[in-house]
């Protein structure tokens, strides 16, 4: 918080939502609608083997006898699936070597995005894969994670090179007929990133995916496939964003990670899509899939700072399925003006001796709809499961709303399964205590909106826990009467 | 022919005997309609998620009892608490007893659901309360409203408390292979009026039975209402009960829940706050052994300012039982400064039992205080360690610390005799002799 109030607010004023641009890229889309021909299209066109062509046909089929799920305590109009293009990618996409041959209209956005290419590239060793309009643009670092045998790639490039990887791993977690959205995904996915640990490599950076929608018009479905093989550990960092714009768009992904007998992986989002204007009109829905699997002695760590979207449906979960494996689950769900955020995890116990932690904090203002649904589920044969949880929420103002329905199925009575949930407001004892120390309101709040997420906050790498923090920030501006 | 059809179908030789022309009938007929399009719930309501109402609907039960049967006190004393003197509303298969029952019309009405709706100087009251708070919506509701014709009638005028405490009994007596109740019960305690209650369903034999039961409870202004549910039937007995309450200013109620046995049991507990400065308490005690089934739904809707809610629910399992819990609190945007608490704690006893727990929170109010907790988990062998480590045994030990964990419950309790028989219960359930009198 280095900004002085007048700086914050003019600022404030100015942006309202800071990654609200569109860049003029010449495009290749796809005309709307959806049916087996786009579907093959979208496969020839990323010069795809048949395996993986029969393998969407297969989720396609599946995804036309599925119905839209509608359990989720969220109301909005429902996308008309046949009025989205399902590709779009930047045009004129050469092989670049390096960066001096990317289009530098291209660069430019990236520049507006604050993750410039090669400033990351000085920086601190982030690795990046930006994905725009769901195609895979440039991936930074990839000569320095190859010689350690890190395989870090847009996952069409996956298939072409490492098919025998993708073929073994894709659609375990999430199978093609999981849900509507992830069906839906894996009929249509465009791009994504794909990651592989070999054996015992600690992977030294932190590996990071940037999506953006751009083209109007268009749904974002990408695919992510994280695989750690035994003894290996990996950071992964996601980021999204979209420029402003009426009418809603999509974005249905999947992410599977697959963590092997003790591999560890951290997985954080900080996804910022397009909120929608204050009105409530426009803004990104945003239907996602996370599931990881974890062998024995695995480890899987999710953590998510949700603040966008004017639509959030998410449940990144685990399945602990080998013998001492651990889960977790950190989030922040910051809801502000009309937006409405589902969000919550499921921690499945089957292994003997697993833990998991869940930690929610859920902070709704304005007209908003915050519900955090987990589902807390021990097998019959998961001796000694573990579970500690915890969702609070915090309300501004009396138009906003906060649930929590948590789901806890137990069947092993070795089981320790704690739940505790809260529900509070700012209080203004604590508000006046920052005042008589001459914080004004404003920052008062701020401080204690952060207090409130402190424990969430910790848990993402330096670099993603600073921009959250201002994220936040922003997302509450003007909340608090 | 399936339960369903041959519900709606008895429709029809129940309204033979009924005044059609009386206003009650129009809410008996709406109500059929309302069941037979929506039927009974199934796995795939949400809120019928854990419990399967299928196996009960293959059974071929009985809607009308055949024939009437009376019982001697001395054969079913044992399911009265009888060490106190209490007013008594019996039923024997659905049939008001007058011999076993002590009803009176001195300053209060504790009497019957047939004489209050037949009956003109009651048909104010009637007009007033009668289904007012159940849900037209939920098909078992709809279904007991459609036969509603028996059942307790208490009205507790302003400023009245009844001398003794209510005892309402529904016996089953076995003489059908297969028994369906559907008892509807009317409470009314009007403005600083104060009233105890205790309802028991009890079978007497291994036959069949299924009691679908409705309670309505209205509490006036300042009025107390305590209400102790013991549910410790044979394992043939299932049972649905839905207990609708609305409560104005300042009243209190107390609902006290004992699952201590039958085969399926499923309690409806619903809350309606409207009024300031509420207090509404839902307790309950669940120890369950063999394939018992005990499904808890609790709703409190907070929707003024002021009031406060507590809820506690402590559950052991053992054998292959399943325990349910969904407690639901709903505080809407007007409803200020609502204390809400929720918490649900649960032991399992043998890897082959189930606990399903889904605390909920809707909060529409940003100055309130709402939080729930649950846990699940075993006695704390340290505790048990020590406890042994000190010459009791270990089977002593567990009973003694399952007890101390169901106590919180039973603290409330304001029946003292009610108190000891409860506890007497859960001492037989836990297979041990206390040695000193709780």
């Amino acid at each position: 918080m280095a900004y002085t109030e007048e700086e914050l607010k003019k600022e404030l004023e100015t942006k309202e939502y800071e990654y609200g641009f569109y860049t003029d890229i010449e495009s290749d889309t796809l005309p709307k609608g959806l049916n087996e021909d786009i579907v093959i299209a979208i496969s020839k066109k990323k010069e795809e083997p048949d395996w993986m062509t029969e393998w969407r046909l297969e989720a396609f089929r599946a995804w036309k006898e599925m119905e839209e799920p509608e359990w989720a305590n969220v109301t909005y109009n429902k996308p008309d699936f046949q009025d989205i293009s399902y590709y779009s990618a930047p045009n004129k996409k050469p092989k670049y070597n390096s960066l001096d041959e990317v289009d530098p209209e291209l660069l430019e956005t990236f520049k507006k995005l604050g993750i410039s290419v090669d400033e990351q590239k000085k920086l601190a060793g982030v690795a990046v894969d930006i994905v725009m309009d769901s195609v895979s643009v440039a991936t930074t670092f990839k000569k320095t994670l190859a010689e350690k045998g890190i395989i870090f790639c847009s996952i069409s490039e996956a298939i072409q090179e490492h098919p025998e990887l993708v073929k073994k791993y894709l659609g375990t977690v999430v199978p093609q007929k999981d849900n509507f959205y992830a069906a839906l995904n894996s009929a249509v996915f465009s791009d994504g990133s794909f990651c592989y640990i070999p054996k015992g490599v600690r992977c030294p950076m932190e590996l990071s995916t940037y999506f953006r929608i751009n083209q109007a018009g268009t749904g974002q479905f990408e695919r992510t496939l994280v695989v750690a093989d035994e003894g290996s550990y990996v950071s992964y960092l996601e980021g999204c964003t979209a420029p402003s714009r009426d009418e809603n768009q999509l974005h249905a992904a999947v992410v599977e990670l697959i963590a092997l007998d003790d591999a560890e992986i951290k997985y954080s989002t900080v996804q910022n899509w397009y909120p929608g204007n204050d009105e409530g009109k426009g803004g990104v829905f945003n239907f996602v899939t996370k599931r990881g699997l974890c062998e024995k002695n695995a480890k899987i760590s999710w953590t998510q700072v949700e603040t966008g979207s004017a639509v959030t449906w998410k449940y990144p979960s685990c399945i602990l399925k080998g013998d001492h494996s651990i889960g977790e689950f950190y989030s922040i769900a910051v809801t502000n003006n009309f937006q409405q955020a589902d969000t919550g995890t499921k921690m499945i116990h089957l292994g003997k001796n697993t833990k998991s932690t869940i930690i929610s904090k859920g902070i709704s203002a304005g007209q908003s709809q915050n519900s955090y649904r987990g589902l807390v589920q021990v097998n019959s044969r998961a001796e000694n499961a573990r579970n500690f949880s915890q969702c609070d929420s915090l309300l501004m103002g009396n138009r906003c709303g906060a649930h929590t329905f948590p789901y806890i199925e137990v069947k092993n009575k070795t089981a320790q399964i704690e739940h505790e949930a809260t529900t509070s407001k700012i209080g203004e004892d604590q508000i006046f205590y920052c005042n008589q120390r001459g914080i004004d309101t404003e920052k008062a709040i701020a401080l204690i909106v952060n207090g409130f997420s402190k424990e969430v906050l910790n848990k993402l790498p330096m670099e993603f826990a600073v921009e959250a923090q201002k994220l936040l920030e922003i997302s509450l501006e003007g909340s608090v009467g | 022919m399936d339960l369903k059809e041959k519900l709606v179908s008895s429709f029809l030789a129940f309204e033979d005997g009924l005044d059609l022309d009386h206003p009650v009938h129009e809410e008996r007929s709406n109500a059929i309609k309302n069941f037979e399009t929506k039927g009974f719930p199934t796995k795939k309501d949400e809120a019928w998620k854990y419990t399967s109402l299928r196996g009960l609907q293959k059974v071929d039960f009985s809607i009308f009892p055949k024939q009437e049967t009376t019982l001697e006190y001395k054969d079913v004393k044992k399911y009265f608490l009888h060490e106190i003197d209490t007013y008594k509303i019996v039923f024997v298969d659905g049939v008001y007893s007058s011999y076993l029952s002590e009803t009176t019309h001195d300053g209060v009405d504790i009497c019957l659901m047939s004489s209050a709706f037949s009956k003109p100087m009651f048909k104010q009251v009637i007009e007033v309360y009668f289904n007012k708070v159940a849900s037209k919506d939920e098909s078992l509701t709809s279904l007991n409203t459609a036969f509603s014709k028996e059942g307790a009638y208490i009205y507790i005028p302003k400023n009245k408390m009844p001398k003794k405490p209510i005892q309402i009994l529904h016996l089953a007596t076995g003489n059908e292979a297969a028994l369906m109740l559907q008892p509807r019960n009317l409470i009314v305690a009007e403005d600083n009026a104060e009233v105890q209650i205790i309802e028991r369903h009890q079978s007497l034999t291994g036959n069949e039975v299924f009691t679908n039961s409705v309670t309505e409870i209205f509490a006036g202004k300042d009025a107390i209402v305590d209400y102790y549910k013991v549910q410790n039937d044979e394992p043939t007995a299932s049972l649905v009960d839905n207990t609708y309450i609305s409560q104005k200013n300042s009243s209190v109620v107390r609902v006290h829940t004992f699952s201590l046995g039958g085969k399926l049991i499923r309690n409806n507990l619903n809350f309606y706050q409207n009024g300031e400065r509420i207090d509404s308490t839902l307790k309950g005690v669940t120890i369950l052994g063999d394939k018992q089934h005990v499904d808890h739904h609790t709703l409190v809707h907070h929707a003024q300012p002021n009031c406060e809610s507590h809820q506690d629910y402590k559950g052991i399992f053992g054998d292959s039982s399943t325990g349910v819990f969904n407690g639901k609190i709903i505080v809407d945007k007007i409803a200020q400064k609502t204390d809400a608490f929720q918490q649900n704690n649960n032991i399992l006893l043998s890897d082959r039992s189930t606990i399903n727990s889904k605390p909920q929170l809707e909060i529409f109010a940003d100055d309130v205080k709402c939080s729930h907790g649950c846990t699940i988990g075993q006695l704390d062998e340290e505790a048990l360690f020590y406890l042994r480590s000190r010459g009791i045994p270990k089977k002593e030990a567990k009973a003694l610390m399952m007890y101390a964990f169901a106590n919180n419950v039973l603290e409330s309790v304001r029946i003292p005799e009610l108190k000891a028989r409860i506890n007497k219960i859960i001492a037989e359930k836990l297979g041990v002799r206390m040695g000193f009198d709780l």
